[in-house]
Parts: structure tokens; C-alpha cells; sequence
């Protein structure tokens, strides 16, 4: 190649200073304003549906109602304290791919409380026990590939992904044992008869109680990382591990008390999931969210506050989408292409934020893609 | 009974997904690229053969096996390349975050795949959840003449259909060109240390874009295999399950080389089935359990391979890093 | 070179500078730190681009935008951070990127010829007195090893002329001695050497020229052996510098630190300390020569308890007398103790410093621990980080300024003062000036100063035995793990404390 005559290349990419944060805002709504045009055009061409009704039809998924804005809170809820349960192992730069897992651990445990003791104990027992014991099992399935990461730096993100196939298998053992009536593979409603190990519902509310405990997680989670002392710690050991060792700051004991707090964390919305909103079990029950809330955490830079934002963007998809499957005969996998869409467009709206284009200035060139 | 020359045939039939999924990402991570979205390149790849099949299958046109087998795999190549793509264009132009990408393209492949999937099957009007295209997957499993498939040898050998064959020689030319080409040695040092490979006149951008596309190519194929070959045409939603995981869990198993993969595929496609083979009766729950083993086996090995940390048998050190040459 | 400018945003690198570099000849760029002499180089390697001004090479204007275009000239660079692959061999290293083979037969994109290009390799070492093997991996080479890969790597290209970026901040006396045999071999087989160096003693003995730079500006070109340090000095900085360290007499001097028979592994079984015995006394500085990696990092984490330790006691005598052995307990209890570690790294960050954190919050990795209670105090970081700004002038826009934004010597001033500031009873420093020019290391100098007068027993591990020499009371010499000898650092000669960095001589106990 002969470049002897360039003297500057076309396009130059510096880092940004820093950024006002309304620009920052204005690219990111900007980006989510892109990608509703794409997955409009996306629509249009596969489906040949209005994409303005389609939209309508997803705000209304989500809003139509007095009980779909509760779904909508519900679902938002859970999301966002799986989301806030792997914020600060991520931000220890631990790759957690493992929450649907430590869910389904806490779900398991909550499960087996209720069906064996539901018959003897009352609820005032079940509960506290079930939760205890599901927090229990979600930390310890987060806390063995934190060992061996603590000790001997095994890879932690293939780790965590096949406790998550360890966790549904398991599952799937308990469900063929559990299973009523039998042959039939599920395992039905635990306890309907009597609701035993049940949460209450707060006002008549069935997911109020859900909505609470996650924004006490939230508002929790964001002292705890940013006012503590652990906090603090979860930071140094992220940014340079040889620096955390110098200032005496134990790095082993700090990745994993840190997991066993995110693994707690998720095996508590596996017990809330269990006893107080679906009171059943079934292997898929995590729903993917341990994977959403990776991105969640993520596109909110894993600030627990901004993951209320974040949150309500994945869950507000895909409300919508289980709505226009019903409305418009379309395939729920619709809402996962669109999400999809919309995180491409957000993932890739970050380099604007960080980073500066400049062009050479005979050449001035409209901004390529986003 | 049970019998290796049976169990063999399948377990290799079994591996072959895995095997292109892990070359491809082996690909990927050479030059320092984790992508995690290689499951979903794996559905993409898949459906959009099944599209182009699907498609010609039902254009009343008279079955051609050469054209059968070309659309299909045209457009599975099609389809992968394109996810592959927009993985470069986030995290080599745009230097965004390779995991988090990985997980959005991932939940993109996914629901692409059921989504159309799930179109086809209502155009079908079918009751069955699922799509059976007989005809090419016919095709697909052209492979020796029967005469060859004979007795044990040929039973373990020769029974496979063309693209069991072409996987396997897919993965030896990788190694090949990893190890033993200038070009391999270039693409390796992307990986390793962008920042030398830059100073030595390598064009890191290039370089990525055409490993990570080619790799995405690769996966894409094993998606193919599995709905024309393993599946015998017959796509249903979800069925291919986390198989594009264990890919990825694979190329460290592999450490880094494809054609250790090729054995350690025909191993965890063994382990993939080996529930089968366990005399359980009729107690389906401990069945269940026996599933778990090709995921317990990923654990201990990991375990092993860290706990063992010999150099030779490192990631490449630039991998998960996006490279950005002002960066001091 | 003519007329040569480089800017960075507002920041001017270099301003018209001219410099004429003659063929056959060795010459030295000399200046302080950010004065420009990397940029200078590196454009004439073709990592930068001038923003104006000419290159001619043999009388002739050349356009070099790409280190490709310097190497078709003939020109190549030594970095100070070596690029190299680590799980490479040196042969793979070396022949990396090339188009063409040094006879300029293109390379096909096919299979590569290891064998040839490691014949070749073999040829070029020979004929300069090289020491390398071509099938070794990077990651099992000395980093005297790797330097010299770079610079067949650079050879091998048919480079004529070779610019060296501080090549011996990271080599022991002895290595630099084999450098410079290798350079002068250069210079007789034709070849000239471009050496960039803030070391005086380095220019006087390998340079025929030097050529001075400061702030960004050319500010002449001598001829060696007609100059001296001194008047180097004053061109390098601008103004009258004494080039003496203080050396306080000690007082008050009684034992701190008492280290017997101290034996630490590696994790993979490597002995890296053998059998170390010394005192450190209060009042007096301690210097630890040796030559890298030879148990001086070990030593100083065993003090401050980071790590693990298979043998011997280490002693902390309090003023009353009171012992206690800092083997086996916590290295924050050991922290309470007053011993405090300032380790200057290669990179000067990780090790005491977190890049992406600002001063306020790097002041609070020692002492976010205070304080009841689980939640952090955040205000009494800041004072300190803004006193330190204050006391130690250091250069930066604020206290919120990610540390790794500020230059190397601000950010060791910042790493340094924060030891200090914890007023600590043991003072131990490493490499606190490494990278530093002669203003900023005589500041570093000074504060070590100030804390021996103050009682603290210092212990300093130093790469340059000049400084050692004149700042040390006495100097401890590590070689291979072993206590070789301890001197005296007013009396010590250098040879005597270089031979002792080598080989295990009969030093006394003292």
C-alpha cells in the first residue's frame, strides 16, 4: 500500500473530554428514536402491519390498564433487582453470566419449602424459612464460581453460564418429582388449597409488596456502592487488582462476599417470584432476566438509579410485544428482535458519547452510520 | 445394549454444531474478540437456511439436489455474515463493550430465529410446532455411497453426511492458517498485542473485520448442519437449546486450537447424549439429572485448566479489549 | 531535520526545532522529561506526522508517515515500551508484519519460513555480538532479552539508522556495558545511533555528539568529549543546578526494622529470597541495589505483608523497645504499625494508584478503613489530596482529575506524598524516581530527606547506583534473591557495589 501522499487520514477519532449531560441524553434518546425508525421499516417489510398501530399497541400492552400498569410495575420490578444484584459484580469487572441460575436456586428453594412444609406448618413459618433458605442457595450458586475465580482466576463467565444449565437441570429433576398430577410434567400451582408460605398482598395488592422490596434493593444498593466502605472496595478491585492488594484490601474475600451478596440478591427474587407472585415452578420461570439484567446494569453504567430507566425500556418491549402477539396474531419472538434492535442502536450510541469524530476538512462527510 | 459403533456415529453427528460454532468463535477470539453472541449467530445462520429452503421448496419448482443444498447454505452464510457485521461495526468501529453486545445480539439471534420460524410454521398452517423440509435435508446427507457405510469401520467413518466432513476440514484449514501462515501469524498478533501489531504496519481494523466475519460464517454453518443434518429438516423453535454455548465453552477446552476441537467436540457431543445410554427404566427425573453431565465436565475442566495456568494455554492477552491507538 | 513543530491540542511538543544527525556516528538527545525528544523521534519514525518542517535524509526531502516509510528509509525506532507478543517466539516476533524479506523478495500471505528468517536472525547476532535465540517465547526473556529482540527486529529491516528511547532505564550496569559494546559495533560497521537519555554519564561515555532540548526547543548540539556534566545540566534545564544530593547525618540512630533469615517462594516454587538478613535503623536511609527482579519487590511486600513468607522472622522494634513480629499478621494491622510502601511500578500505575479514580479518592485507598461504622468518609480525603496538590506543587486542573490524566512525575509525587502524609515510621520507596527528570527526582530526594530527619527509618530501592551512592547511608545489595553485601554509602565505590550486583561477593555484615 502506498500512502505516501496522505497526509491525514480521512476520518480522526479522538477521546472526548467529557460531555454535558443533557448532549449525553439527547444521543441516547436520539439512538432509542433511530431504532423505533428501524424496527418501524423492520416491521413494515416482515409483517406488512402499520408500525404506528403496532406502537400504539405496545404503549397500551403497558399502560392500557390499571392491572397491566401492576404487570408492567411487577415485571419492571424483578428486572430491575436482578439488574441491581449483578451491578457490582460487574463493576469488579466479574462477568456474572450466571443470574438465572442463582434465580432459579432461590426459586428452588422457596418451591421446596412451601411443598414440604406446606401441609404441617403455617405460612408465618414458611415464609421466613423460605426466604432465609432461598437467599441461602442463590448465594451459594453465585458464591462456587466466585471461589474458584477468587483462587485460582478460573474463567468466570463460562462458569457462571453452565451453573445456569447445573441449576435448570436440577430443577427439571425436582419438577418430575414434584409434578402434580402426575405424568403431566408441571408442577401446577403450589398449595392453592390453602396458600400456605403465600406472601400477603399489601392493600389488596397482589404485586405491591414486589414493587416495594425492589426499590428498597435499589435505593439500598446505591449507598452500598457508592457511600460504603465494601462499595469502595468493589471499585478498587475493578479497576486494578495489584492496587487493591497494595492498600490491603483482601481481593479474594472481596469477590466473593461480593458475589454471595449478588447471588442473595437474585435467590431473593426467586423466592419472591415463587411465593409471592407465580407460586409455581418450572424451569424457565428466570425468563431470560439474568441475561437482560447484564445489559440493564450495563446500559446504565451500572448506577442502580439509572437501571429504573434502563429497565423500564427492556420491560416496556416486551409487555408490548406479548400485547401485539395477542392483538396482531404475531409471534411474541417479535418483542426479542426489536429489543435487540433497540440495544444495537444504544450499545452503539455509547461511542458518540465517548469518543469525537472528526473529518479531514477538504473531505466533509455526513456522519457515516450509528 | 450398548454399542460404540452405534453411539460413536451419533455422538460425532452430535459434535459437528459444536465444532463449527467453536471454530468460529476460536476465529473471533484470535483476534481479541469474545464474541458472546455466537448462539445467536448460530439461530440466524440456521433459520435463514431454513428460509432460502423453505422458500425454494415451495416455489414449485422441481427439486434440484446442487441447488437445494446451494440456497440454503447461501443464505445461511448470508444471514451470519450479517450478524457478524454488526458485531464488528459495534465493537471494532465503535469499540462498544464485546460482552454486552455478544448478549444483545445473542437475544436478537434468538428471537430472529423463532420469529420466522414461527411465521413459516403459520404459513404452513401445519399442527405440529415445526417445519419439515424432507427434500433438503435429503440433500444435506448425501454423503458417501451406501456401499461404504457398511459394517463398523464404515458405520464409524463413512456414514456421515458431506457437511460433517467439510466441518472437520474447516476446522484443520483454521488451524492450519492460524499456525502456519503469515497470515495466521498477523491475525494472531491482533489478538495478542494490538498495539504491536499496529506498530509492525497491520491493518487491526481489516484484520478483525475479516476474522470475525469469516468466524461468524463458520458458526452460522453449524446452525445449518443441525436443522438439514442432525434435525433431518426439521426446524422447531428453540430445539437448538445451548448448543452455542458449549461452543463457546469449547474453544477453551480446545485452547484456542481448532483442531483439538475436533476431538474435544466428538467428546462433549458424546457427553451431550450420553443420558441416553444410562440405563435409568422409567425414572425419567434422575434422567435429568444425568443431562447436567456435559455441563458439570465444562466445570471441572475449567477448574482443571485454570488451576493447571501453564502459559502456552493463555487466552489471547488482547481478548475482550477494544483497541483505540490514541489510548495511552 | 528542519524546522520541525508538533503540537498536541494546545500543547506544543516541539517548536522549529533543526537537528542534524551525521552518518557513522553515535549521538545523544538529551533533555528533561516532556521536552520533547520522544516526539522529535517519533517523528522521524513515523509514529507522528510533523504539523511543519522538512526531513531530508542524504540531502533529499522524504515524506515519513508510517513507521513502514521510515523502515523504507532506513530508520528505526527502540520504544521504551517494547512491542512485542509475548506467546511469540523472537523469529515470529521479528518477521511480523513484513511484506518483504531483507533482500526485498515479497513474503507470500501463505505458509511462513520460520527456519529462514531464524538463519538470518542468527547472521545478524553474530556479526554484532547479540545474544539471541530465535525459537525462544517472549514471555521466558529477561527485559534486557527483549530489548535486544527489538533492536534485531529493527536491524533485520535493513535499518541503518537506530533511535533508542532511553534504552538502559531498565538495565543493570553490566547489561548497559553489553548495550553499548553492541552499539559501538554498529557504529564501526557504518550504522548511526540516535540514543535518547536524561543520564549525563550515559552521554559521556558512549556519545560522539549530544544535542540538548528543552521545553520543546533545540538548544545546541555539543561535542562530547569537549563538554561536562555541568554544562550539559544548565543547557538541559535552563538554569544553574547543583548536582549533589544532601545527605543529613544520621541521628538518633537505633534499629527499626530487624529481618532474619527471611525465605520467600514464588507461587510456582521459585526461590525468590534466600536466607535475607539486615537492620533498618530510624534515621537512616537504607539503599537496596540490585539489579531488577532480584528479590527487591519480594523484600518489600514481605515487610508490609503482602506476601506469603516460608522462613525467618521480621522484626518491628517500637521506641520503647517492643518487638514484634510482622511475619503472618494482616498487612492493614501492619499498615496501623506506621510501615508504609510507596512502589513505583513500570507503568507507575497499579500498584498504590488507581488510574480512573481522582486524587480525592486515591487518598482514600489508605484510609477509607478509619472511621466507625460501614459507610466511607469523603471529606478528609479531599483535604489531604488538595494539601498534597499544595505542598508538593503538583500539576493538575483538580482534585477530581483522574490520576492517570496527570504526567509520571505528578502522579509519583502524588503516590509518594500520600505515604508520607500518613506520617509513617518506616518509609519504603521503590524506583520513586524512575522516569523522572533531574527537577522532579531531586524533589523526591528531598522528601525522603525530610522523613530521616524526622526519625523514620527509609528504606529506598533505586535503579541508578549514582543516586544510591550519594543519597544511601548505607546500601544492601540483593543478587539472585541473597543478600550479596552491605555497604557504606559514603565510602561504597561503584564498581565494588556493581560487582556485588552480579556475583556473590564476601560483603560484610555491617
Amino acid at each position: 500500500m502506498d500512502n505516501k501522499d496522505i497526509k491525514e487520514p480521512l476520518i480522526h477519532i479522538t477521546k472526548r473530554k467529557a460531555i454535558p449531560k443533557k448532549q449525553e441524553w439527547t444521543i441516547r434518546l436520539l439512538s432509542i428514536l433511530f431504532a423505533l425508525i428501524v424496527c418501524a421499516i423492520v416491521m413494515a417489510v416482515t409483517t406488512h402491519l402499520n408500525p404506528l398501530a403496532v406502537y400504539a399497541e405496545i404503549f397500551d400492552g403497558s399502560f392500557g390498564s390499571p392491572r397491566k400498569m401492576w404487570i408492567l410495575a411487577k415485571e419492571l420490578s424483578i428486572l430491575l433487582m436482578v439488574s441491581v444484584a449483578l451491578a457490582p459484580a460487574f463493576k469488579m469487572k466479574f462477568w456474572n453470566l450466571g443470574g438465572e441460575g442463582q434465580m432459579l436456586a432461590g426459586i428452588l428453594a422457596t418451591a421446596a419449602c412451601m411443598i414440604y412444609m406446606g401441609k404441617n406448618l403455617p405460612s408465618a413459618v414458611i415464609i421466613p424459612v423460605s426466604l432465609v433458605c432461598a437467599v441461602l442457595a442463590g448465594g451459594l450458586w453465585a458464591f462456587i464460581p466466585a471461589f474458584f475465580k477468587a483462587k485460582w482466576n478460573t474463567n468466570e463467565t463460562l462458569f457462571t453460564l453452565m451453573m445456569n444449565y447445573v441449576g435448570m437441570q436440577l430443577v427439571a429433576y425436582y419438577i418430575i418429582i414434584w409434578e402434580s398430577p402426575k405424568g403431566s410434567g408441571k408442577v401446577g400451582i403450589i398449595n392453592q388449597s390453602n396458600g400456605a408460605g403465600w406472601l400477603p398482598n399489601l392493600f389488596g395488592q397482589p404485586y405491591l409488596l414486589v414493587v416495594l422490596v425492589a426499590l428498597l434493593v435499589t435505593v439500598g444498593m446505591y449507598f452500598y456502592m457508592n457511600y460504603s466502605k465494601h462499595g469502595f472496595e468493589i471499585s478498587v478491585v475493578g479497576e486494578s487488582q495489584n492496587t487493591a492488594k497494595y492498600v490491603g484490601v483482601k481481593v479474594d474475600r472481596v469477590i466473593m462476599r461480593t458475589l454471595l451478596l449478588t447471588g442473595a440478591i437474585c435467590g431473593l427474587v426467586g423466592w419472591l417470584m415463587v411465593a409471592g407472585t407465580d407460586h409455581t415452578i418450572t424451569t424457565t420461570l428466570g425468563g431470560g432476566r439474568g441475561f437482560l439484567g447484564v445489559l440493564v446494569a450495563w446500559l446504565a453504567h451500572f448506577n442502580p438509579i439509572g437501571m429504573i430507566l434502563s429497565g423500564f425500556l427492556i420491560v416496556f418491549m416486551s409487555r408490548g410485544a406479548s400485547e401485539i402477539s395477542t392483538a396482531f396474531g404475531l409471534n411474541e419472538s417479535f418483542g426479542d428482535i426489536m429489543t435487540g434492535i433497540i440495544l444495537f442502536f444504544v450499545i452503539g450510541s455509547e461511542f458518540f458519547i465517548n469518543y469525537e469524530v472528526h473529518f479531514r476538512k477538504s473531505h466533509r462527510k455526513e456522519a457515516a452510520d450509528v | 445394549m450398548f454399542s460404540l459403533v452405534s453411539f460413536i456415529p451419533r455422538a460425532i453427528v452430535q459434535s459437528i454444531p459444536l465444532l463449527l460454532g467453536c471454530t468460529g468463535e476460536t476465529l473471533n477470539e484470535k483476534v481479541g474478540s469474545l464474541n458472546l453472541g455466537i448462539p445467536g449467530v448460530m439461530y440466524v445462520g440456521a433459520i435463514s437456511g431454513v428460509i432460502g429452503s423453505f422458500l425454494y421448496e415451495n416455489s414449485g419448482a422441481q427439486f434440484n439436489g446442487v441447488v437445494g443444498v446451494l440456497i440454503p447454505l447461501i443464505s445461511c452464510l448470508v444471514g451470519s455474515l450479517l450478524m457478524g457485521l454488526i458485531f464488528c461495526l459495534l465493537t471494532v468501529t465503535l469499540r462498544a463493550n464485546q460482552n454486552v453486545t455478544g448478549l444483545a445480539m445473542a437475544t436478537f439471534g434468538v428471537g430472529f430465529g423463532n420469529f420466522f420460524g414461527g411465521s413459516i410454521m403459520k404459513l404452513t398452517g401445519s399442527d405440529v410446532p415445526s417445519i419439515a423440509l424432507t427434500a433438503t435435508s435429503g440433500a444435506f446427507k448425501t454423503g458417501f455411497p451406501a456401499s461404504m457405510k457398511g459394517g463398523a469401520i464404515g458405520q464409524v467413518l463413512f456414514s456421515y453426511g458431506f457437511m460433517t466432513y467439510v466441518a472437520i476440514a474447516i476446522a484443520l484449514i483454521a488451524h492450519f492458517i492460524l499456525k502456519k501462515t503469515r497470515t495466521g501469524l498477523e491475525l494472531r498478533a491482533v489478538g495478542e498485542n494490538p498495539a504491536t501489531a499496529d506498530a509492525a504496519g497491520i491493518n487491526i481494523t481489516k484484520y478483525k473485520y475479516f476474522s470475525i466475519c469469516i468466524g461468524c460464517m463458520i458458526a452460522g454453518l453449524g446452525g445449518l448442519f443441525y436443522v438439514m443434518d442432525y434435525a433431518s429438516g426439521v426446524w422447531s423453535n428453540d430445539a437448538f437449546g445451548d448448543r452455542g454455548w458449549l461452543a463457546i465453552a469449547l474453544v477453551i477446552f480446545s485452547i484456542w486450537r481448532p483442531n483439538v476441537a475436533v476431538l474435544e467436540s466428538i467428546l462433549f457431543g458424546g457427553l451431550l447424549i450420553l443420558y441416553l445410554y444410562i440405563p435409568t427404566g422409567t425414572n425419567f427425573a434422575t434422567k435429568e439429572l444425568y443431562k447436567m453431565i456435559p455441563y458439570i465436565v465444562t466445570i471441572v475442566v475449567l477448574i482443571f485448566i485454570s488451576v493447571k495456568n501453564k502459559k502456552d494455554s493463555q487466552p489471547p492477552e488482547a481478548l475482550g479489549l477494544p483497541y483505540f491507538r490514541e489510548d495511552r | 531535520m528542519r524546522n520541525i513543530s508538533k503540537a498536541f491540542g494546545d500543547k506544543i511538543a516541539n517548536n522549529k526545532v533543526d537537528l542534524d544527525i551525521y552518518r557513522g556516528e553515535i549521538l545523544s538527545l538529551l533533555g528533561e522529561n516532556g521536552s520533547g525528544k520522544t516526539t522529535l523521534m517519533n517523528m522521524l519514525s513515523g509514529i507522528y506526522f510533523p504539523d511543519e518542517g522538512e526531513i531530508y535524509i542524504d540531502g533529499k526531502p522524504v515524506m515519513i508517515s508510517s513507521p513502514k516509510d521510515a523502515f523504507d528509509h532506513g530508520i528505526g525506532m527502540i520504544h521504551q515500551h517494547f512491542k512485542l507478543v509475548n506467546v511469540f517466539s523472537a523469529a515470529e516476533n521479528i518477521v511480523l508484519g513484513m511484506e518483504t524479506d531483507p533482500d526485498g523478495n515479497p513474503i507470500p500471505k501463505g505458509k511462513i519460513n520460520i527456519e529462514e528468517a531464524s538463519k538470518r536472525i542468527r547472521e545478524i547476532c553474530e556479526l554484532y555480538g547479540f545474544d539471541v535465540d530465535p525459537d525462544q517465547k517472549v514471555y521466558d526473556m529477561s527485559v534486557s532479552q527483549k530489548q535486544t529482540v527489538e533492536i534485531v527486529k529493527v536491524l533485520y529491516r535493513g535499518a541503518d539508522i537506530l533511535i533508542l528511547d532511553e534504552p538502559t532505564a531498565v538495565l543493570t550496569p553490566q547489561e548497559t556495558e553489553k548495550l553499548f559494546a553492541v552499539l559501538r559495533n554498529m557504529k564501526a560497521d557504518g550504522k548511526t545511533v540516535v540514543i535518547i537519555t536524561h543520564k549525563l554519564h550515559e552521554v559521556e561515555a558512549i556519545s560522539d555528539k549530544v544535542a540538548v532540548l528543552r521545553k520543546g526547543e533545540f538548544i545546541g548540539q555539543l561535542i562530547t568529549k569537549d563538554t561536562n556534566a555541568q554544562e550539559m545540566t544548565n543547557m538541559m534545564v535552563g538554569r544553574e543546578v547543583k548536582l549533589n544530593i544532601d545527605r543529613p547525618e544520621p541521628k538518633d540512630v537505633t534499629p527499626r526494622i530487624v529481618v532474619k533469615n527471611l525465605t520467600v517462594k514464588s507461587d510456582d516454587g521459585i526461590v525468590k529470597l534466600d536466607d535475607v538478613s539486615f537492620t533498618a535503623n530510624k534515621g537512616e536511609v537504607l539503599g537496596i541495589a540490585g539489579i531488577s527482579g532480584c528479590g527487591q519487590k519480594e523484600l518489600l511486600e514481605s515487610i508490609a505483608g503482602l506476601q506469603q513468607i516460608d522462613g525467618g522472622e521480621i522484626l518491628f522494634i517500637e521506641d520503647d523497645g517492643k518487638e514484634t513480629n510482622l511475619v503472618g499478621i494482616d498487612p492493614v494491622e501492619i499498615d496501623r504499625m506506621g510501615v508504609s510502601l510507596a512502589f513505583v511500578p513500570e507503568d507507575r500505575l497499579g500498584m498504590g494508584l488507581v488510574g480512573d479514580m481522582d486524587l480525592a479518592d486515591n487518598m482514600m485507598l489508605r484510609s477509607y478503613r478509619s472511621g466507625k461504622g460501614s459507610f466511607t468518609d469523603r471529606k478528609s480525603p479531599r483535604e489531604l489530596a488538595e494539601k498534597i496538590v499544595d505542598e508538593l506543587e503538583v500539576v493538575t486542573p483538580g482534585i477530581d482529575t483522574p490520576v492517570r490524566r496527570l504526567s509520571g512525575g505528578n502522579i509519583q509525587k502524588v503516590l509518594v506524598g500520600r505515604e508520607i502524609a500518613l506520617n509513617p515510621t518506616v518509609l519504603m520507596t521503590a524506583y520513586a524516581v524512575r522516569g523522572l527528570d533531574i527537577n522532579a527526582s531531586y524533589m523526591i530526594y528531598d522528601l525522603v530527606n525530610k522523613q530521616k530527619e524526622r526519625g523514620v527509618a527509609v528504606i529506598f530501592v533505586g535503579e541508578d547506583l549514582d543516586v544510591l551512592l550519594e543519597l544511601s547511608d548505607r546500601i544492601l545489595v540483593l543478587c539472585g534473591g541473597k543478600v550479596s553485601g552491605i555497604v557504606d554509602g559514603r565510602t561504597a565505590e561503584k564498581n565494588e557495589v556493581g560487582l556485588l550486583m552480579t556475583k556473590l561477593g564476601g560483603g560484610e555484615i555491617g
